[in-house]
């Protein structure tokens, strides 16, 4: 089959094998990586716009080296160099750029539906790179990629995920490509940090930390991310620790061979003690790099690959 | 000059439902006659209505005509406009223009725009407190020596309980309404739709049920307080119904409303971020749609006013999370609120109990159909389907989730002190 999507938005509008093709694909990527040259000539002459309206490290840096290794071109746009602070609609800004004819854009931006607002509106390919708190595609299908090198496979395995649900878009969009592959996603955190209705995306809620780790295959732990919340969420991290933390004595609950995950960026010590992010069952470095070879793949698949140029 | 409505079937609740035709001379209706009577005066205008319903002029209490200030979202003579071609011949518009209606001036300026205009008319409502910063009471007296009929903050809540006490006490003895906008904003928290399961599948932040009834009992306890009357406006969840239903029982000074989107739509049906479905309060559940059609049906909501609030593309067409609150009502209202009937929830005496006999209460407004009455009519053709286009709209904005949607019944003509301000032509009716 072809991969016919002009736009990543969210796992949501991904089926199966759309996903499954799109982990095949990275995982032939990967490779690319590891070469003393680290290009291939797969999309040279294609532009690629890196706007970002949020504070991005790691995803900027993922998405710029995988469009490289491909030989785009990528372009840069961070929310203080943008038009947007003089005013100008995402709209506008949106059909400018489209107005210098790139083949992808990959938006990050705080307003949940942002990337699908300019989706209609532009011919090119847009890649959602986290849309405030509902969607963050390339990190769950990342994570997807990672747990299936190491097991061989997503369905059937118990995959737990901690944190602050309420806020992440990486859980939502993980619980959604877990369970649309098969796989049993509970998850714990504070009451505060469980929104309504969240079981319809396929997971369970657990009571305690204990009840949803133990037997896992998979543990994810999510940041708290203080730039999010006010202080009535959880009173303290030294609170929230005791609680939510993910410490060596409950990963003994867990599968002997527990794979122990985090999209980063960690706080050490508040949602996991070093130890365990140090240890042999964290895979937490190799999310980072199966995170180039996913966005390779992305790339490839909507602007250079079976999707080709005649959709333009 | 002498207008004769012709082969009508009058329904003026709660006693009259009759076929007569009505006679209307030097702007009031004249003479109620059986349909045999032979006309006397030689140039008489005729307005076939055979097959159409006629009742009072309807009456929308809740309407935002965004003058003075935002006449690009829309104006008063633009809002009139659309007001007649959606069948009402008057609307109350709510202080939140800029400047705010907190002083005589802007009242006398909104009454006199609306008198130029000549179409429906415009009754204004005032702000409680100054500039809508809930600081201060405005100068209510003086709004109603100008023309205000009753007084709100609307788009934001009274938050200062003691402050809300004292303009009830206020309002009660200068004997007009107090209309509730019934929000806890520390609740609501910034959210753009309804809490639940739809909210947490689009990643946008929710807004609780609580957020509305928490207000509600709380402004209950104050009516009950203060002996004064309490409107509340656009209800929309199942706990406040609930809660106004008991304070009804106890015989609180309790009168509500709410919008037909209310009834017509839920949760579910705002998707792909779609900045149409975005108003506040937010569209609920199903249940929460349930129990506003039971709060209707069993008379604990008093009556229908569509929270007309228009907005231009610059504030739609952005983010979700941005996009400002509120759809345009007029020109969907009656047609929204026929299906009730057609689906057997209302007679349509009862919504017409709703739309022109209830509000016309509130406001201390005579709208009877009988003879020496000022001729404010609306004419219904309750069968006549059609898609809403909003092309058509009169209105300048165009913010409707309901486009393309299939309905069934609309308004015919509206007319207005006995001047014909709106007459449809596709269906084919010159006077």
């Amino acid at each position: 089959m072809r991969f016919e999507k002009k736009d990543i938005l969210d796992i949501e509008s991904l089926e199966p094998w759309e996903i499954s093709m799109i982990l095949d694909t990275a995982q032939g990527m990967k490779e690319i990586s590891e070469r003393p040259v680290k290009k291939v000539p797969t999309l040279r002459g294609k532009t690629i716009v890196l706007f970002f309206q949020e504070p991005s490290t790691r995803t900027k840096l993922s998405f710029d080296a995988a469009a490289k290794r491909l030989s785009a071109d990528t372009h840069s746009i961070s929310a203080g160099t943008s038009s947007i602070v003089k005013g100008e609609t995402l709209i506008d800004t949106a059909k400018n750029l489209e107005a210098m004819k790139p083949d992808v854009i990959v938006l990050r931006h705080p307003s949940s539906g942002a990337p699908h607002l300019i989706a209609k509106r532009v011919k090119a390919s847009v890649i959602n790179a986290g849309d405030g708190i509902h969607a963050h595609p390339s990190q769950a299908l990342l994570d997807m990629m990672s747990v299936r090198e190491k097991k061989g496979k997503i369905a059937g395995l118990k995959i737990s995920i901690i944190g602050d649900i309420s806020h992440s878009r990486v859980a939502r969009s993980d619980i959604t490509g877990f369970s649309k592959m098969g796989a049993t996603v509970s998850i714990c955190a504070p009451g505060t940090m469980i929104p309504k209705g969240i079981e319809k995306l396929g997971c369970t809620v657990s009571p305690n930390m204990e009840a949803c780790i133990e037997g896992s295959d998979v543990v994810m732990m999510l940041r708290i991310q203080k730039e999010r919340q006010g202080s009535i969420l959880f009173p303290t991290e030294r609170e929230y620790s005791t609680l939510f933390g993910l410490n060596r004595d409950r990963l003994k609950l867990a599968q002997k061979d527990v794979l122990v995950m985090h999209p980063g960026p960690m706080n050490r010590g508040v949602e996991i003690s070093s130890d365990v992010a140090d240890s042999d069952c964290s895979i937490i470095l190799e999310q980072v790099t199966n995170g180039v070879a996913l966005r390779m793949a992305l790339f490839y698949l909507v602007a250079g690959g079976s999707r080709h140029v005649d959709s333009h | 000059m002498l207008i004769r409505i012709k082969g009508a079937r009058i329904i003026d609740p709660p006693h009259m439902d009759a076929k007569k035709d009505i006679i209307i001379k030097d702007h009031l209706i004249h003479a109620l006659v059986d349909p045999e009577y032979k006309d006397t005066e030689p140039d008489i205008q005729i307005i076939d209505a055979a097959g159409k319903i006629l009742v009072p002029g309807l009456i929308d209490i809740h309407v935002h005509l965004r003058e003075p200030g935002q006449e690009y979202k829309e104006t008063i003579e633009t809002g009139l406009a659309a007001a007649a071609r959606g069948g009402f011949s008057a609307v109350c518009c709510m202080p939140n223009t800029n400047p705010v209606n907190d002083n005589s001036q802007v009242t006398q300026f909104i009454i006199q725009r609306g008198r130029e205009v000549g179409l429906s008319r415009v009754y204004p409502v005032g702000a409680i407190t100054q500039g809508l910063k809930g600081e201060t009471l405005a100068e209510i007296h003086d709004m109603k020596q100008a023309g205000i009929v009753a007084v709100t903050d609307d788009g934001k809540p009274v938050e200062n309980s003691n402050l809300m006490r004292r303009a009830l006490e206020y309002c009660r003895g200068l004997n007009i309404p107090v209309f509730v906008h019934a929000e806890d904003t520390c609740l609501a928290d910034g959210g753009s739709m309804n809490e639940g399961p739809s909210s947490t599948f689009w990643g946008i932040k929710g807004i609780p049920n609580a957020a509305e009834s928490v207000m509600v009992v709380r402004d209950i306890a104050l009516a009950e307080l203060t002996d004064a009357p309490v409107h509340f406006c656009h209800i929309s969840t199942r706990e406040s119904i609930e809660a106004i239903r008991q304070a009804k029982k106890r015989g609180a000074k309790i009168t509500c409303e709410t919008a037909p989107h209310y009834f017509t739509l839920t949760d579910e049906d705002v998707k792909d971020y779609d900045t149409h479905f975005k108003m506040n309060p937010p569209l609920r559940s199903e249940d929460d749609r349930q129990a506003v059609i039971e709060g209707l049906c069993d008379g604990t909501i008093d009556l229908i006013a569509s929270d007309h609030a228009p907005h231009s593309v610059v504030e739609k067409d952005v983010e979700f999370d941005r996009a400002a609150f509120g759809i345009v009502g007029l020109e969907t209202s009656l047609s929204l609120s026929l299906k009730l009937v057609h689906d057997g929830n209302l007679t349509l005496a009862e919504l017409i109990h709703k739309m022109a006999k209830q509000p016309a209460n509130l406001l201390g407004i005579h709208n009877d159909i009988k003879e020496g009455n000022r001729a404010d009519l609306t004419l219904i053709d309750p069968d006549h389907e059609y898609v809403i286009d909003p092309s058509a709209f009169a209105s300048k904005s165009r913010n409707t989730p309901f486009a393309g949607m299939k309905v069934k019944g609309n308004a015919f003509l509206t007319m207005v002190g006995g001047k014909i301000v709106y007459q449809s032509d596709e269906q084919g009716l010159r006077g």
